[in-house]
């Protein structure tokens, strides 16, 4: 038996871009364990809502995280749209399932560059987020924002895309998907990049139920659940197949997340094809009372709200549940005899987003 | 057992842990534990939520504020944070958990900030 | 090219094209027509009815019916755009432009020339003197 020692790692750490702390506790270069703790930036987000009423919280769940903000939007608003009984125009729908899909398309993007970067792979990491600027800059042009759009409304959407801004944007996307394609395959196909990733961060089929892990960590294992297919918006009108992996290791998460870049791109351009010309919002009044449970798949997986209200302007409850909180378990289990060196590596593949976290 | 709304299902104390392992044994997902603090009713709700693919449901067990609720950590690992968040963040008593972190798993300065104090 | 060297594809196509960035400070961005950067205000369309100062999330707008100012702590803005959908007058719009970084916060005042109408029990007086 070698020797045991327990290593602090984080809360900063320069490969971690958020506050993460773990507790390693090691057998010579072994991690026999990880204890996680976070909390570093909570802000109570949550709590907000006796402050807030819950048109102003819109504003605050876009601001839960950064990278998945859309979709925080969305969810919250989708839950009160439940609660209030309202009924959204169709064209909305689709807006918002265009703008779900690019920020998947530039949150995978972020990822697939965080990850060169944990490798050590620089010039990888630079081109991954060349092509993501292009992607944000489309944000502007279409919502005003880069990062945070403030376009979700209870009861729609608040600005429309005309159809020649769309097609601009198909086109764009229909050249970056050439150069997509050459980035990503110097990850799927490098040697370095390979002995990184194959074998390494197991997580089988069961273990990633048994810990709740959710979004491509979980279709990495060869489970096939994706939280689309449950058809919130406009998914029910597309057609796509959900992307698994069987092979369980890191290299299957980054496979998974990849073949979800072309999806999406796919799903963008079926979109702008079939999206109906009708109004992008409907008046919504009165208060809300009772409560809803929706979940809807984000880049990380998938994301949980619960709202809960009480027929006044302020809520009860809003509880977000986000996809990095339920992959901790499996972080923590992929994490148990890995290699200490591999550790910033395996805490990259569930695609931490601490700060959501901490909502 | 009692159903409030679809998918939403009433339980108590005692049903719990049938429940859980009806769920485990099925190989169900653990989807997530919320507590929340009504302000009208004063008491803790306590949302388990479970899902098998797209299947989902939840069941509600309702706590008194003193009341110590028993831990499902050991049938399911997952929920060993969900737990602790909710005894950091909102005071409950969780009885036994698996891994107790000890109020370190949210690194805050404010004990159960998120429960409305006595005399507000 | 396979497992081997896939890389030196992109590497040499990189020797030989422009730059990707911009020399920012002295090639100057263009901001697209939505975007949102600070908040404008028409002052002779204000009636200073208080909407925008209820209704900001961050609470960075004060207004002040006596004094007939308008003003934003543009450093508190987070440029949400749900004072702009509030303005019963549209008076309000989001332009280009970011607020520029400073030493401390300040707040951006604009005096409003609105004259409130004349209390409406005003024309019951004549009637009442007949």
């Amino acid at each position: 038996m070698g020797n045991r020692s327990i290593v602090p790692y984080g809360p900063q750490h320069p490969v971690l871009p958020e506050p993460i702390h773990l507790d390693l506790v090691l057998e010579d270069e072994k991690v026999l364990a990880a204890i996680p703790s976070i909390g570093f930036i909570h802000r109570g987000l949550e709590s907000l809502t006796s402050k807030k009423d819950f048109n102003e919280m819109v504003y605050v769940a876009e601001r839960i995280c950064g990278i998945c903000s859309y979709m925080h939007g969305m969810g919250y608003c989708m839950a009160l749209e439940e609660i209030m009984g309202v009924e959204v125009p169709r064209r909305a729908d689709y807006l918002r399932t265009i703008w779900c899909e690019m920020s998947r398309l530039h949150s995978h993007l972020l990822w697939l560059g965080l990850l060169a970067d944990g490798f050590g792979f620089e010039s990888l990491f630079m081109h991954s987020w060349r092509l993501r600027e292009k992607i944000l800059d489309m944000f502007e042009e279409s919502t005003g924002g880069r990062v945070i759009f403030s376009v979700n409304t209870i009861g729609g959407v608040l600005k429309d895309m005309p159809a020649d801004m769309l097609k601009d944007f198909v086109r764009q996307l229909n050249e970056m998907e050439k150069e997509i394609r050459e980035t990503t395959s110097i990850f799927m196909d490098d040697y370095t990049v390979k002995s990184r990733l194959v074998d390494i961060g197991i997580i089988t089929g069961e273990d990633a139920i048994r810990r709740g892990a959710v979004g491509p960590m979980m279709r990495a294992s060869g489970i096939n659940v994706d939280m689309r297919k449950n058809g919130y918006a406009a998914y029910n009108d597309i057609d796509f197949e959900v992307i698994t992996s069987n092979k369980c290791d890191s290299y299957a998460r980054c496979e998974v997340r990849i073949g979800e870049i072309f999806q999406s791109i796919d799903i963008i351009r079926q979109c702008v094809e079939k999206i109906p010309d009708t109004e992008i919002n409907t008046k919504v009044t009165g208060m809300p009372n009772g409560e809803a449970f929706i979940r809807v798949e984000q880049p990380r997986g998938e994301a949980f709200y619960h709202v809960r209200a009480n027929g006044t302007k302020f809520l009860d409850r809003f509880r977000v549940r986000t996809p990095t909180f339920a992959n901790i378990p499996a972080l923590t289990q992929t994490l148990q005899g890995c290699q200490y060196g591999d550790v910033p590596l395996l805490i990259l593949t569930i695609d931490p987003c601490i700060s959501c976290t901490e909502r | 057992m009692q159903e409030l709304k679809k998918d939403l299902y009433l339980i108590d104390k005692a049903e719990l842990l049938q429940v859980i392992m009806e769920k485990k044994n099925a190989l169900w997902r653990l989807c997530q534990i919320c507590c929340s603090y009504p302000k009208a009713e004063k008491h803790y709700e306590i949302t388990y939520s479970f899902a098998n693919g797209y299947e989902f449901a939840n069941y509600r067990l309702v706590v008194e504020r003193e009341e110590e609720v028993p831990s499902i950590s050991r049938v399911y690992k997952s929920a060993i944070y969900y737990e602790n968040e909710m005894h950091e963040l909102w005071g409950l008593n969780v009885d036994n958990i698996k891994v107790d972190m000890h109020d370190k798993l949210y690194r805050i300065d404010v004990e159960t900030p998120f429960l409305e104090k006595e005399g507000e | 090219m396979g497992q081997f060297l896939p890389f030196t594809k992109q590497v040499i196509k990189n020797l030989f094209s422009e730059p990707a960035t911009t020399q920012y400070p002295f090639v100057p961005r263009e901001y697209p027509e939505r975007t949102r950067g600070h908040v404008d205000i028409n002052k002779d369309n204000c009636i200073l009815c208080g909407m925008c100062m209820r209704s900001c999330p961050p609470g960075a707008i004060t207004v002040d019916r006596v004094g007939k100012t308008w003003s934003i702590n543009r450093f508190d803005c987070v440029q949400c755009g749900y004072c702009v959908e509030k303005c019963p007058k549209k008076c309000l719009s989001i332009t280009p432009g970011y607020q520029e970084p400073g030493p401390e916060k300040f707040a951006y005042t604009v005096e409003v020339p609105y004259e409130p109408p004349k209390p409406a029990a005003k024309p019951a007086t004549p009637a009442m003197a007949k």
